[in-house]
């Protein structure tokens, strides 16, 4: 599904990715993980057309996302979904109206279908339906992420991008917003590309994950082998007393 | 690469590929258009379909249900097994769509708006008697002033200002002089030129025009400073620590105003004055000492001292409309334009209203 080769990304004199190769197959749920600042986010927006690698290449569904035209960047973002980590849901529409942003946009269907589609999509993130008349200040910081997920699969899209999908919920919501992800991903046949802190999503939902350290992706691998490796920072991420609680095992 | 069915007999067979990029209306209102004669089972035939997505599946059971409304019976078959988890995932999570809320009818309307219109009132009215009495307790105790962030007003919300008030000003005056100077040459009286731009700069024109343009200015900007704080907590963290937002971020800007608005004023005056005089020696045979020599004789000092003590008026009215609106913004970044266009809107307004007020309160004093 994306295939990333000799990625480079600086900033002035600053590198931030250097040699970065990278395979996402269909229908995994891959996560990223590093160290703060080295690049994880700024690796997911170069994916999704944010920001512009300084050299490589990044194919996207068989699309070179770095020399795209118009309409092809068009046909990419109607079969991808974002969530963004504080939602950024648009403030001035309601839950519903949020939802359906996308199908106005891009499809010629009836108000009423739209309208359908959207209540669907509300109560398959797991939200009553009445939460679709209300505006994002009046909700909880959980739901925001749920309406986010929503409003991100309205196309179903064939790939998912989630920035820090878990940081700042509850465990309840957290747990709950996992299952979700992978919920959809077995029904919808999902590509789930999250950046995660979350080592309890990591062991709970993830089937490899791709490691960001020294600039390259150190490893892409199941967790259960990441635990064996031995690289510092992996072991400190692991090996701590928090990595160790999250361990199933 | 469309979404195609046809109707044979009882049976809708689709075939093509259904999903969000071949749907749209016309294929909707096809589908809501299928009639059969009586009553009777209707057989959905997906055998066909290459491929679908939620949005087709959503549509085809609204389908199925409008032709159980009409009475029919419908028994799907030949989807895949895909395409079936598909259906049924939907099926479990479609819900019931409740009606939009009614509009409510006119007289409603109107007593709803009238209520809101009254509570903003005595919230506004609310507002400035809390200003009042912050400022006061201040006086009293004049250390708890915060000294800093009352300079840092005045720099950004005066000096900063001169440029463009000493420029407006200035034209201000060419224009008054230019156009009154017009019609008292008319009549030989040129030298009444020095009493209308005097007169009108020092009484009126001035103070409002700086007026006007500090609620623009800094106005605007007040009110959207609090209103994003408020949006992003930082006046509840105030609180938090112990600070009063009122003390921090109302009071300085007020005191700031006050102080100087009745500077930015006279200066105005000044500009204006030169604006004229340039004018008046120019196009219309003024000299600058004979303009000078009748300027103390036409102009009494009252006019200048009522031009001089209406600022501070305008300044508490600006600061206060401009703080108020930033403390009412709720929710999100549209609710701060909406709040800064009406706080300028509603300072330039009242400053209009008061400056009238003061025209007929002079008036009957004989001032």
């Amino acid at each position: 599904m994306i295939h990333i080769s000799q990625l480079e990304t600086r900033f002035g004199t600053l590198v931030l990715h250097e040699n970065l190769n990278l395979n996402i197959k269909k229908g995994e749920i891959i996560a990223i993980i590093g160290d703060s600042g080295s690049g994880k986010s700024t690796l997911l927006r170069e994916m999704i057309m944010l920001d512009k690698p300084s050299a490589g290449s990044i194919t996207v569904l068989g699309q070179d996302v770095l020399n795209i035209t118009k309409s092809q960047c068009l046909w990419l973002r109607r079969r991808t979904g974002v969530m963004f980590q504080q939602g950024a849901l648009f403030n001035a529409l309601t839950v519903a109206e949020n939802i359906a942003v996308p199908l106005y946009e891009h499809t010629q269907l009836s108000k009423r279908l739209i309208r359908k589609i959207t209540a669907f999509k509300i109560a398959l993130v797991g939200l009553p339906a009445h939460t679709q008349d209300k505006y994002p200040s009046q909700l909880s910081g959980g739901m925001i992420k749920r309406v986010a997920v929503a409003r991100a699969l309205a196309l179903d899209p064939e790939l998912l991008f989630l920035d820090e999908p878990t940081a700042g919920l509850d465990p309840i919501s957290a747990l709950a917003l996992d299952e979700l992800i992978l919920r959809l991903k077995e029904l919808l046949g999902l590509t789930v590309i999250m950046v995660t802190h979350d080592l309890d999503s990591l062991w709970a939902i993830t089937d490899r994950v791709a490691v960001l350290a020294d600039k390259h992706i150190f490893a892409v691998k199941p967790i259960q082998e990441l635990t064996q490796l031995n690289h510092s920072w992996l072991r400190d991420y692991f090996q701590g007393p928090r990595g160790r609680a999250a361990q199933p095992y | 690469m469309t979404a195609l069915f046809e109707l044979k007999s009882n049976i809708v067979r689709y075939t093509g590929i259904w999903t969000l990029d071949t749907l749209d209306y016309q294929v909707e209102r096809q589908l809501e258009n299928i009639s059969l004669a009586q009553k009777s089972t209707i057989i959905f035939d997906g055998d066909a379909i290459e491929s679908m997505d939620s949005a087709a599946a959503c549509l085809l059971f609204s389908t199925q249900k409008s032709l159980e409304k009409k009475g029919h019976t419908v028994i799907w078959q030949g989807f895949s097994a895909n395409h079936t988890d598909l259906l049924h995932m939907i099926q479990k999570y479609v819900t019931p769509l409740n009606t939009p809320p009614v509009s409510p009818n006119m007289l409603e309307q109107i007593g709803r708006k009238t209520e809101q219109y009254v509570i903003q009132t005595v919230d506004f009215l609310a507002f400035v008697g809390e200003s009042f009495w912050v400022s006061l307790q201040a006086l009293v105790s004049p250390r708890h002033i915060r000294w800093k962030a009352v300079f840092s007003n005045i720099y950004s919300a005066g000096v900063t200002a001169l440029p463009m008030i000493s420029v407006l000003a200035f034209l201000m005056g060419v224009m008054l002089a230019y156009q009154g100077g017009r019609q008292l040459s008319l009549y030989g009286a040129n030298i009444f030129i020095v009493d209308l731009v005097g007169i009108t700069f020092l009484r009126e024109l001035s103070p409002l025009l700086t007026a006007i343009m500090i609620a623009g200015r800094s106005g605007s900007a007040f009110t959207a400073q609090i209103g994003t704080m408020h949006l992003t907590h930082e006046i509840d963290a105030l609180r938090t620590i112990g600070i009063a937002p009122m003390d921090l971020l109302m009071l300085p800007k007020l005191f700031a105003l006050i102080i100087i608005m009745p500077l930015l004023t006279a200066f105005a005056d000044i500009m204006g004055i030169l604006g004229g005089m340039l004018i008046a020696y120019i196009s219309f045979d003024v000299s600058i000492s004979d303009f000078l020599e009748r300027f103390p004789q036409a102009i009494s000092l009252s006019h200048y001292l009522i031009g001089i003590g209406k600022a501070p008026v305008f300044a508490a009215v600006i600061a206060i409309v401009s703080c108020y609106q930033g403390f009412r913004v709720t929710g999100s970044a549209d609710s701060v334009g909406k709040q800064v266009t009406i706080s300028v809107v509603q300072s330039i307004f009242l400053v209009i209203i008061v400056d009238a007020s003061f025209s007929i309160l002079f008036n009957g004093v004989g001032l």
